[in-house]
């Protein structure tokens, strides 16, 4: 691939924990061969000259939860041939929107002494919105953070022209490959793997632990079957809320179980 | 001739989330100085309440993506501490190896991708690849390497996912720990050529003596546990955290900033261990220290950088300390749930992370409270560019600019975790 058709690319960075921007960087042996593919125009937090675009493709980390992020994700959805909603919080909120569950004036007389003086001039929603409720997301790269692997795919397939490839089955699908005993089934652990979406490699079951569904639902999850499920094996309702209520609670798939905002 | 600049940063580039930098100045005085996040509230000391004490250090790890396992082992510490509970030494062993881990990866982070690229002319480690390949490499070599130490204990890099409350869900195999051992002693140069490499650049002098705050303990490196210590003599526990240091609201930013009782802002990171740990670094961090200069105490805090090498070369030392001495055996895990008030102080890669959590009997959080490394560094990066600037005057707008940005990024700065935006734009007029 010559310079001139490398794939520009950016990564935005909006509410969120820079964890899936980490995970960008965690691209170590594949660095030098990412930037024969790629040039990377945007990326504030590893470059100082920043270009305008347009972007082939542009990598969105964070949710929206100010007028500035508003106008920031306009902009580069116009300068922008793919969106890529880069992890969970881009989807759909990740761990930050359990404060969609906060009173807003709670929340903000629990962290600062005198939230209006501040707010007066900064202005936050205190509300966790995913990148889709504003503008059209091309790519959904789920998970807390995403794993690398999957930075890779959208790159390699975007190269290609092709579409690509990120699965919405089970993380049971991966418990298996993994040759896993259920957990749940065996242990009785409120594991959340039957309705989330795979990608991860079930590190989680393998490692001894349930899976708390951080790379949010899979495609026609069964929430309320799995919250039953949950309640006959001993959670209470408050720890079945608790378990749908964490990284997409916000979610049409969980929002039965997450309860009323 | 009437002097009147400006230095405005809208979004400082190379450093972790969105800050700002806004300096006036006229006839030679500050008039104005904002060290400013934009960053958005995030509000976890909030949302934490009505959440179980067995999940809030997998909820805080999500406060911040370049430093989730100090969040995570601080959390972990202030829950047993409330529950009562005396965790195994195997546990205080694997905590700190992941703690290493992530000193290294955030570390070689701030050195190379963040830091190197100022000092030798570029915009970014990616613009370095033609004529620095070999830096590239052993930088993308070392952060791997904690990365991978991460992975190891914790079963993932970023969001780590074993560490649980009174242990780990999964201990590490014994041969992928002879393999990591491995890998630790073959990083050893390259950890070395960083201090050699670092310490051959061209770094600012600026000293101000500012209280430099960090852990300590007698018988190790202190990062995950120890005492309180600064170099204006304060020795206090970490239940004590909240006496001694305030912290306060500023109107332009949604970092709070923190004082000390009685003295003002205070310095936490790389350079205050050094300085005030430096009998218990590894031999071979202060035979390195003594090759190329380095002397303590240090309040140049551009010298952070060679302080954060340094901790690299430690880092290494000691991890392949304790993977010699941990049996990586089973072990019980159970607890019981009990009400109580917990406290615990860490070291994150940029310094002092606090956490302290009220737990109801049944095992729910009441109360949340968390103060990060960088909203304690907020209000001394402020006292240093106050400093810096008038002694700046004779660089022109450009370098006065990035000078300001390179002493922030010294502080290597996360504003996720503060939740702070660096602009410098200066006007002169006559």
């Amino acid at each position: 691939m010559s310079m001139a058709d490398r794939l520009k690319i950016a990564v935005f960075k909006m509410t969120g924990c820079a964890g899936c921007q980490m995970e960008f960087l965690r691209l170590e042996e594949e660095l030098p061969f990412v930037l024969e593919v790629a040039e990377i125009r945007y990326f504030v937090m590893a470059k100082r000259e920043n270009l305008e675009g347009p972007y082939d493709v542009s990598f969105v980390e964070g949710s929206v939860s100010t007028p500035r992020e508003l106008e920031e994700l306009r902009d580069l959805r116009e300068r922008s041939r793919i969106v890529v909603a880069f992890g969970d919080c881009a989807c759909h909120g990740c761990v930050p929107s359990i404060l969609n569950w906060v009173r807003p004036d709670v929340a903000a007389k629990t962290v600062y002494e005198d939230y209006q003086a501040i707010h007066s001039k900064k202005e936050s929603y205190q509300e966790i919105c995913p990148l889709e409720k504003f503008v059209p997301v091309d790519v959904h790269l789920r998970g807390c953070p995403p794993h690398k692997n999957m930075i890779l795919e959208v790159l390699r397939s975007t190269a290609l022209g092709a579409k690509p490839f990120l699965r919405r089955h089970p993380v049971c699908v991966e418990c298996k490959l993994r040759e896993n005993v259920c957990i749940l089934t065996f242990e009785k652990r409120a594991c959340m793997g039957p309705v989330t979406a795979a990608g991860c490699r079930a590190i989680c079951p393998t490692a001894n632990r349930e899976c708390e569904g951080c790379y949010g639902p899979m495609s026609d999850a069964n929430a309320s079957s799995l919250a039953q499920q949950f309640l006959k094996i001993g959670l209470t309702r408050d720890d079945v809320t608790r378990k749908f209520r964490k990284y997409a609670g916000i979610t049409q798939a969980f929002a039965g179980e997450a309860g009323e905002q | 001739m009437s002097k009147e600049r400006e230095i405005q940063v809208g979004y400082i580039a190379r450093v972790e989330g969105q800050g700002s930098l806004e300096i006036k100045v006229s006839y030679g005085n500050i008039e104005e100085l904002r060290f400013e996040i934009f960053e958005p509230p995030k509000f976890f000391e909030a949302f934490l309440i009505g959440r179980h004490c067995s999940e809030v250090h997998e909820l805080t790890s999500r406060i911040c993506g370049i430093c989730p396992v100090p969040h995570q082992i601080t959390a972990l510490r202030a829950v047993e501490n409330a529950l009562g509970i005396r965790i195994s030494e195997q546990t205080r062993d694997l905590r700190k190896l992941m703690n290493y881990g992530s000193h290294i990866q955030s570390h070689i982070l701030n050195l190379y991708f963040l830091a190197a690229p100022d000092y030798l002319g570029y915009e970014s480690l990616f613009a370095m690849v033609k004529e620095h390949l070999g830096i590239i490499k052993r930088a993308l070599r070392l952060k791997k390497l904690g990365n991978d130490l991460i992975e190891l204990v914790g079963g993932r890099a970023v969001h780590p996912i074993s560490a649980v409350v009174n242990g780990f869900t999964k201990i590490p195999e014994k041969e992928d720990m002879k393999l990591m051992r491995k890998m630790l002693l073959d990083a050893k140069q390259d950890a070395c050529d960083t201090v050699e490499f670092f310490s051959s650049l061209n770094i600012p002098k600026f000293d101000r003596k500012s209280e430099h705050v960090a852990l300590s303990s007698s018988g190790e490196f202190a990062i995950n546990e120890g005492l309180l210590v600064s170099t204006e003599g304060m020795r206090i526990e970490e239940d004590k955290y909240r006496e001694c240091i305030k912290e306060s609201q500023v109107d332009y930013s949604w970092s709070k900033h923190s004082q000390i009782v009685g003295r003002g802002s205070f310095l936490v990171g790389p350079l205050a261990r050094v300085n005030l740990n430096f009998d218990r670094l590894s031999h071979d961090a202060r035979k390195l220290a003594k090759e190329v200069g380095f002397e303590v105490p240090n309040f140049n805090p551009f010298m952070s950088h060679i302080a954060r090498a340094l901790e690299v070369v430690n880092a290494i030392d000691d991890c392949i300390e304790i993977i010699d001495r941990v049996p990586l055996r089973e072990e019980d895990r159970s607890y019981d749930i009990r009400s109580g008030t917990g406290f615990a102080v860490t070291e994150a890669p940029r310094g002092i992370l606090y956490h302290s959590y009220e737990i109801g009997e049944d095992g729910v959080v009441k109360k949340a409270d968390i103060v990060t490394p960088t909203a304690q560094n907020a209000r001394n990066i402020e006292n240093d560019l106050r400093e810096l600037v008038p002694a700046i005057a004779d660089l022109t707008d450009e370098e006065a600019t990035l000078r300001c940005e390179m002493l922030i990024r010294a502080y290597d700065p996360c504003i996720s975790c503060s939740v702070h935006y660096v602009n410098l734009d200066r006007s002169e007029s006559k």
